[in-house]
């Protein structure tokens, strides 16, 4: 017995967060709170068209404004308009169209930057984009993906000649393998477009402070580390010039996974005018110019023998762009691309994308990214396979599922699933949800012609999180690693500093991280901080996204702080006399084996590495140690979600009466975190189910660009939840964890929509678009009876 | 967004806001509660010259019962609305479809007139009102005058207000003894009705012996169900309330929007109409 | 610009405003009043609310020189200091925050919903809640909290 460690204090307990403390006494630093002296503030010229030649820009007006410092067009801000860039060219022929931050000639999205003003205030700033003189040529707009690539469409990019931006294969041998079947569902799943519509709406101050040159950002982001780069990489800014900090960050969602044209825009101005510059969007503006999620017509078709056994999938996927390549907008459907399969065995898998330019807002990455998409596909189409072919929906999965002893298995998409445990999950969530009981009702219900008729949803996902090796992430071509990096440090006081790379906006890095280090390190969680989200402090990091802190920066912290623990040892021992392998470490103290009065704790030892005066020899002083991990492979989450969906078959009306969920995220380092974001991703795909939708016109005008027209869930809406988890650890990262940011977002959609169609089957409905709105649902009730 | 600049006057009696509103010509803009108005100007779709908030207008407040009628103040707030036990006693079918308008917070500073003076297509009270034959005290620069309900809504966002008149209160008859049920039909908690059913009913022996039925956005103003309540007489069962409420349609040529469209809106008039009725008459 | 005073937090203001400042801008721009924030432009997210005169109020729908006169209540002023009020302690021991961006909101709408109505069902705090917009939690804990918060406050008076 070398390193006796009471982990129990600290790994997989239900700690209280550390974080809440600031956040519920409003001492909160969210960036709109950043207020220094001699600050302008910049507003922002839209474009109310979604494709529109600018016939006409006069900035001058502005300044003719109250408190006007400065405006600019494209004209005006000449070299300083940079580019957003795109990092994921998926194929080496994909279609990129320049995307200056403020339009040179041509709009392309209702939203688009045509002309920024700087005011000494807000609200002169405001007033002053209405001095601006502005006209436009209205073009047509392109919004329908398939309008979009038939032959003779306008372009959303004329000089591209194209609105095809590529088309990527995978796989191949479906058309053969298909002869084997007996039975092939077709089917058509609209996965619609949504909005992150994160609580805090995006910020963003740039200062020219600190040491020369240096340009302070502050800004409402997920990803500083990422930012920095990319911020220097398209303004020219030396890079060792930029210190980027996330301060409070209220939420992301995959949405602040971005660089965005406004904080290009912040961050040139400020290095012009030479004055701290901030924006802060409203959330009309949030509305249209963050980037949206989503929005794929997928044409999926599944083979089987007549037993149920799965043959093979083909999936023909069309996925909107929107009118420009973000970070990485090409690469979301790609994501995607890999578990369509989802946790099935079959012998034949194709795929295709096509990504497609349309005249409306740029989509992007957003909770799930690709997968949530895949997986409502897959779990949708094998309800629709167990209906044609007569089975239990949940026998079908059964039949077809990788068996626990399976594991690892490679599936027909490549990726290797390392563990996984579907029968138990299963078996415990049809337990919580008295699945067969429910089925009596449903079958008593439909007997009787009740007017309202329950349906139930399953869901089996699985979803691969822990972004990602870097190897893997260069074959498909994605421009950066997949790393992550923590730097543990004691301070000469004993108090710790853990620097990570992650970057969290509610997901409670500063508990949970102060957990693991807590574990190896024996220090109390209160004494450790977790420094993060700032470039200055936390150097190195690829932040926080594809449900990665844990699983890829949580290996990074248990590294360092078992290096530092190394190193540590040492030092004890050359204090203590005796060798290094003499010692044990217990609950933050090194004790000298069989005399456990010779003791030194951590803190002592960091106060001999501070000093120097008597360190053996070749160690170096300070105390500290650092790890940058590279994920072997990625991790698989999944589980079993389960909803009871009741319809009114009179008003189409849909209520959720039940949901349970058990998820296998692996080793919890918080269950009370971990279930917290179920909650919280659960909530998010139901809202994609029931409620969320944003639609274009014809015309390209948004039809729900704000919070009244793009309906959030609230309280109201929502059931409590039951949840409950199974544990198969991960074996790709010595931790055992998975990931759980986005498997409830990824799991539920299908599990809803799975409930609304099962309930109404019977009445001649084999799908329901989403939303499932009470007309959606009303109607489509109506067009099967009139089918009939 | 912030809004555009405006005056501000703070009116302390009816008087005071009438010559604000003359003084300050056709953009001044008169404020109840300031919650559909506010939003409204922070997205710039409105830039009036003066705004005149009677929020502070103490004979516009408040609730009286004046023995057949209650008379509700203007400037009187949902909360206070919904809350008073006179309203919950004998209109139950105001206090309910005033509780679904919005949520707790706008519902402490929105006012009962402030709401049936905006007319929104859509909104709650409107159709409550004229079902309930509720009568509208309106003060101009000659004095004051009343407005039957059937005359007060012209039209989506119109009413018999005049630019240069305020609603002073509103009076609904005293409905003692009857059955009263909003039914409230809306995609989401904090969505508008798609269609709502304001309906009260007054039993004799266990059957409907009078009804009155308002329904809401299913036009530009709010509707009366003549045809249903005529049906409804004599109704004792679902199935007699469900074919009286067949007739929630005649006569209606409702608009479509992202969450109905006419055939939709049309069903759910006659659907919502019938289950309304049910829950007012206690029938299951 | 109009002159108005307010009591906010316990420290009364007088200031001069100009008749469009919204109160949640007048907090936070003109009184450096962060705690408050604005999630929205339509009214729907409840992020800004605070207690004017006792009742909960969306900052953002109403005008600062609506609120000359009155007393106001931001999450900054429920507690002194260090000390926890029992809704804050109840959101944090039943996690029902994440990001923490509608925290505000959601703990001043929760303070006058028990205030109103102290032992609410499940049901009720979702209703009184409407007017308040997470995207983080699913509102499960929320409503975990403020039913943990209404067993403190009970237990704080007994």
């Amino acid at each position: 017995m070398t390193d006796v460690v009471d982990t129990g204090t600290a790994l997989g307990r239900p700690i209280k967060r550390k974080e809440d403390a600031r956040l519920l006494h409003g001492q909160t630093n969210w960036t709109d709170n950043i207020q220094l002296p001699g600050t302008v503030h910049m507003a922002i010229l839209r474009s109310p068209f979604a494709h529109a030649k600018i016939t006409h820009l006069d900035v001058s007006g502005a300044l003719a404004m109250p408190n006007v410092v400065a405006a600019f067009g494209a004209a005006e801000l000449g070299d300083l308009n940079s580019s957003v860039p795109c990092v994921w060219p998926v194929t080496d022929d994909m279609v990129a169209p320049d995307f200056p931050a403020l339009a040179k000639d041509t709009v392309h999205h209702v939203g688009d930057c045509v002309a920024v003003v700087l005011a000494t205030d807000a609200v002169s700033a405001v007033d002053a984009l209405e001095a601006m003189s502005v006209d436009y040529e209205p073009l047509q707009a392109v919004v329908n993906m398939e309008s979009a690539i038939s032959p003779g469409s306008t372009l959303v990019h004329e000089d591209k000649g194209t609105n095809t931006c590529y088309v990527y294969n995978l796989g191949g041998g479906y058309d053969e393998k298909v002869k084997e079947a007996d039975v092939v569902v077709k089917r058509r799943f609209i996965n619609q477009r949504l909005i992150p519509a994160f609580m805090e709406p995006r910020s963003v101050v740039a200062a020219p402070m600190g040491m020369s040159d240096e340009i302070t950002m502050w800004t409402s982001t997920q990803i500083p580390h990422i930012l920095r780069l990319l911020i220097a990489l398209v303004t020219g800014i030396p890079e060792n010039n930029l210190r980027v900090i996330a301060p409070d960050v209220g939420g992301g969602f995959g949405g602040k996974l971005q660089i965005y044209r406004e904080e290009i825009l912040v961050a040139q101005l400020a290095r012009k005018l030479g004055r701290p510059v901030k924006w802060t969007e409203t959330r009309s503006e949030d509305m249209v110019a963050t980037h949206h999620g989503r929005d794929q017509i997928q044409d999926i078709e599944i083979a089987a023998k007549s037993d149920g056994t799965l043959v093979g999938l083909k999936v023909d996927l069309k996925a909107n762009m929107g009118a420009y390549l973000q970070i990485i907008t090409p690469g979301v459907p790609l994501l995607g691309m890999f578990m369509y399969p989802g946790i099935y065995k079959m012998d034949a898998y194709d795929f295709q994308c096509t990504g497609v330019f349309t005249n409306t807002t740029p989509t992007d990455a957003y909770r799930g990214a690709g997968r949530p998409e895949s997986t409502y596909a897959i779990e949708r189409i094998m309800d629709e396979l167990a209906a044609e072919l007569g089975m239990e929906p949940m026998e079908l999965r059964r039949k077809n599922w990788i068996k626990h002893e399976e594991f690892p298995y490679t599936t027909i998409a490549g990726l290797t699933y390392d563990t996984g445990n579907y029968e138990l999950a299963t078996a415990r969530a049809l337990e919580l949800f008295d699945y067969e009981g429910l089925r009596t009702e449903q079958k008593s219900r439909r007997d009787s012609g009740d007017r309202v008729q329950l349906g139930i949803g399953i869901s089996t996902f699985t979803e691969m999180c822990g972004l990602a090796p870097s190897r893997t992430l260069g074959a498909l071509k994605y421009v950066a690693g997949g790393w992550e990096h923590c730097t543990v440090r004691v301070l000469p006081t004993g108090k710790v500093e853990v620097i990570t790379g992650t970057s969290p906006h509610g997901q409670g890095h500063e508990t949970a991280w102060s957990q693991i280090a807590s574990s190896i390190l024996g220090i109390p969680v209160e004494d450790i901080e977790v420094v993060h989200s700032d470039t200055g402090r936390a150097p190195y990091g690829m932040d926080t996204y594809g449900s990665r802190s844990l699983a890829v920066g949580g290996q990074a912290i248990k590294a360092a702080s078992e290096r530092l623990v190394d190193k540590a040892r040492v030092i004890a021992a050359h204090q203590l006399e005796c060798s290094p392998e003499d010692l044990d470490y217990v609950n933050g103290v090194f004790q000298v084996k069989g005399d456990p009065e010779k003791a030194q704790p951590l803190g002592a030892v960091a106060f001999e590495a501070f000093t120097a005066h008597n360190l053996p020899d070749g160690v170096e002083p300070t105390l500290s140690a650092e790890a940058t991990i590279d994920p072997q492979d990625f991790s698989y989450p999944h589980g079993t979600h389960l909803a009871a969906m009741e319809v009114d078959t009179e008003t189409g009306k849909v209520t959720l009466r039940k949901y349970v969920c058990v998820d296998d995220v692996g080793v919890q380092v918080n269950p009370m975190i971990v279930e917290g974001q179920v909650h919280g991703g659960v909530a998010q795909g139901i809202a994609q189910a029931l409620y969320e939708g944003a639609s274009y016109d014809e015309d390209g005008q948004p039809q729900n660009a704000n919070l009244s027209t793009y309906l959030i869930p609230s309280a109201p809406d929502l059931p409590s939840f039951i949840t409950d988890t199974t544990c198969t650890p991960s074996t790709t990262n010595p931790l055992g964890t998975k990931g759980v940011g986005e498997a409830g977002a990824i799991a539920s959609t299908p599990a809803i929509m799975n409930g609304i169609v099962d309930a109404i089957r019977h009445l001649g409905v084999n799908d329901v678009l989403m939303p499932a709105t009470p007309m959606t649902v009303w109607k489509t009730i109506q067009a099967a009876k009139g089918g009939k | 967004m912030i809004p555009v600049a405006f005056d501000y006057k703070k009116a302390s009696s009816v008087q005071d806001a009438l010559a604000a509103l003359a003084a300050g010509g056709e953009d001044a803009k008169l404020m109840g509660g300031g919650q559909s108005l506010l939003p409204v100007l922070r997205l710039r779709l409105n830039a009036p010259s003066v705004v005149v908030d009677c929020s502070s207008i103490p004979e516009i407040k408040g609730i009286k019962d004046e023995g057949g009628k209650i008379v509700i103040g203007a400037g009187t707030t949902h909360h206070a609305v919904m809350n008073d036990p006179a309203v919950k006693s004998s209109l139950k079918v105001l206090a309910d479809a005033t509780a679904s308008v919005a949520d707790p917070q706008i519902r402490h500073r929105g006012t009962l007139g402030g709401a049936l003076a905006h007319s929104d297509p859509r909104a709650d009270q409107p159709p409550v009102a004229l079902a309930l034959d509720a009568e509208f005290t309106i003060a101009g620069a000659t004095g004051q005058r009343t407005v039957a309900a059937a005359d007060f809504f012209q039209g989506p966002f119109e009413t018999a207000v005049g630019p240069d008149e305020i609603l002073v209160s509103v009076a609904f008859p005293k409905l003692d003894g009857w059955g009263g049920h909003y039914e409230k039909f809306n995609r989401a908690a904090q969505a508008w009705s798609i269609v709502g059913v304001a309906a009260t009913v007054r039993m004799e022996g266990g059957k409907i012996a009078e009804a009155r039925i308002g329904l809401t956005n299913v036009g530009g103003t709010p509707h009366r169900a003549s045809a249903v309540e005529q049906a409804l007489v004599g109704a004792s069962s679902i199935a007699e309330i469900e074919a009286a409420s067949m007739h929630a349609s005649d006569g209606l040529s409702p608009f479509a929007d992202e969450d109905a469209d006419v055939e939709y809106r049309l069903h759910l008039a006659r659907v919502l109409t019938a289950r309304s009725v049910a829950k007012a008459a206690g029938i299951s | 610009m109009q002159h108005i005073k307010v009591t906010v937090d316990g420290t009364t203001y007088h200031k001069e405003v100009e008749p469009r400042t919204l109160l949640v801008h007048f907090l936070r721009e003109d009184l450096g009043r962060v705690g408050t924030v604005v999630g929205c432009d339509t009214s729907n997210c409840g992020a800004c609310t605070v207690l004017v005169d006792a009742v909960s109020v969306k900052s953002c729908s109403m005008l600062a020189v609506q609120a000359d006169g009155s007393e106001i209540t931001t999450i900054q002023g429920v507690s002194d200091g260090n000390d926890w009020h029992p809704v804050q302690s109840a959101f944090k021991e039943c996690h029902g925050l994440q990001c923490g961006y509608c925290t505000p909101g959601m703990v001043m709408s929760s303070i006058d919903l028990l205030n109103e109505n102290p032992n609410p069902t499940e049901a009720e705090i979702r209703e009184g809640l409407e007017g308040n917009l997470c995207r983080c939690t699913g509102y499960h804990n929320i409503v975990k909290s403020v039913q943990r918060a209404a067993e403190l406050m009970e237990g704080a008076k007994s």
